[in-house]
């Protein structure tokens, strides 16, 4: 794993790999898209409405990941003090907050003809708005954090992404402990509540987003990366026109 | 070496000056009571079934206030650098500091409950179940508001962020508080005695290492 503490090693890496996959992601999402949409039997008691699930729950996977991504790449910054692991959970809070925001959405469209109410304060939805208030936190903590300096505030970022991991666990199981109006989870380990003729194109769906939340963490780990490199560079360049300025103001002031 | 330091830690955050006082989130939370009926009116039915949840609210709200004295000023005078010199780790001082500020907020806050709750019209069955919610939630609360502070301390606009950071982690002991007040206690109590063990347990040494990476 510290082969990759060398920022350059991963630069390499994430060169050909963030346009691969997002690229693949793209090509994924949208012919599982219209597959979904297209393609794909209306469902006997939801009809027509039921192809938002195709966005709704690789979303609402993805939110969820976005934090356990945070959650352990914080405490790999934590345990391990990797330098990488704090701008890739920094890198993952802003796709993950847009997937939960997405999730948020698309479900109260979904619950609107089905449920006939846009919101209804139940166990998992609530969980999940509490998810991206605490994205919003850990966003404004990292901002400012990383403006009074970065070693301190990312370790103090770190902890907060770890309490906040507490959240991940309770969203996965209200379903369970909440039994209300949401479905518990169709989709487990190994079985499968879905017909297939659903199921294939949302599993594709789902891989072809997290290809893209992939991609987009490595873009803005790049980003992050570079932004770092460009500070250091003006450092740098200040410090050498001082030191060529003053050496030139010695100059004059000798022969003069 | 415990005793004195919580002495302390109660003197200074009891005390007024520079720091503010424990008297404020007090005044602050009444106030907030005192807000709901001018807001809904003054019908003593609704005050009577919704007023329990809006104790609970200002109790949050409240919160809030006592975040940015709770440990920044030790931390910018060498207190927990001090301590640390002699050997004390910093999880034990925020234990002590998560004890001293619940005896300073909540106890004042428990105290102050009744008034609120003769505000809201409730009755003393309800205010019976408010006050042993809030005596099985408030250490939660007051270990989560040290963590918060710890992670806050020594940012600029710290405080605003520590009421943003709070809010959501303090949802589960609002959910289970303010929900054992429909079941007239039963269950309620007992799942918010568990999440606020579960915050006095963890928050120690989140707002300890918080307090190291401080210092680096």
């Amino acid at each position: 794993m510290h082969g990759f503490a060398n920022p350059a090693r991963f630069l390499r890496l994430a060169r050909w790999m963030t346009p691969l996959l997002l690229v693949t992601g793209l090509v994924l999402v949208a012919g599982s898209l219209a597959w979904g949409l297209f393609y794909a039997p209306a469902d006997r008691l939801m009809g027509e409405t039921v192809r938002i699930l195709y966005i709704h729950v690789p979303s609402a996977w993805l939110g969820m990941g976005g934090w356990t991504t945070i959650a352990i790449a914080s405490l790999v910054e934590l345990v391990w003090r990797h330098p990488l692991a704090t701008i890739a959970a920094r890198a993952a809070a802003v796709p993950g907050a847009v997937f939960t925001a997405i999730c948020l959405a698309t479900g109260s469209i979904w619950g609107r003809p089905t449920w006939g109410t846009w919101w209804v304060w139940d166990g998992r939805l609530t969980s999940m708005l509490v998810l991206l208030f605490l994205y919003f936190a850990y966003l404004a903590l990292a901002n400012a954090a990383q403006k009074d300096g970065i070693g301190a505030g990312s370790r103090v970022t770190a902890i907060f992404g770890l309490v906040g991991a507490i959240n991940v666990p309770i969203i996965n199981r209200s379903v369970v402990w909440w039994n209300s109006l949401h479905q518990p989870a169709s989709i487990t380990m190994g079985k499968s509540a879905i017909d297939p003729a659903f199921l294939w194109p949302l599993l594709i769906c789902a891989l072809g987003f997290s290809l893209l939340f992939g991609g987009v963490v490595l873009a803005r780990m790049r980003a992050i990366l570079a932004d770092f490199q460009a500070e250091a560079r003006l450092r740098r360049r200040a410090q050498r026109e001082l030191a060529t300025g003053r050496a030139m103001s010695s100059v004059e002031g000798a022969a003069t | 070496m415990i005793w004195p330091i919580l002495k302390r830690d109660v003197v200074l955050l009891l005390g007024g000056g520079r720091r503010g006082g424990a008297l404020l989130p007090i005044l602050f939370f009444l106030a907030v009571a005192m807000l709901y009926p001018f807001a809904v009116g003054p019908d003593a039915k609704l005050l009577a079934r919704t007023g329990g949840g809006v104790v609970w609210v200002a109790a949050l709200l409240a919160a809030i206030l006592p975040l940015d004295r709770l440990v920044e000023p030790d931390l910018e005078a060498g207190f927990f650098d001090q301590w640390a010199l002699r050997g004390l780790a910093e999880e034990w001082l925020c234990a002590v500091r998560i004890f001293a500020h619940w005896l300073c907020f909540a106890v004042p806050l428990m105290l102050a409950t009744p008034i609120a709750a003769v505000l809201l019209g409730l009755s003393g069955e309800q205010l019976l179940t408010l006050e042993l919610g809030l005596l099985a939630g408030t250490p939660g609360l007051a270990a989560l508001g040290v963590a918060v502070a710890a992670v806050t301390a020594g940012l600029r606009g710290g405080a605003a962020l520590a009421g943003l950071l709070i809010l959501p982690l303090a949802v589960p002991l609002l959910i289970f508080g303010a929900g054992s007040l429909s079941t007239g206690g039963e269950g309620g109590l007992a799942l918010t005695a568990a999440a606020s063990l579960v915050l006095v347990a963890l928050c120690p040494f989140a707002a300890g290492a918080a307090l190291r990476a401080a210092r680096e």
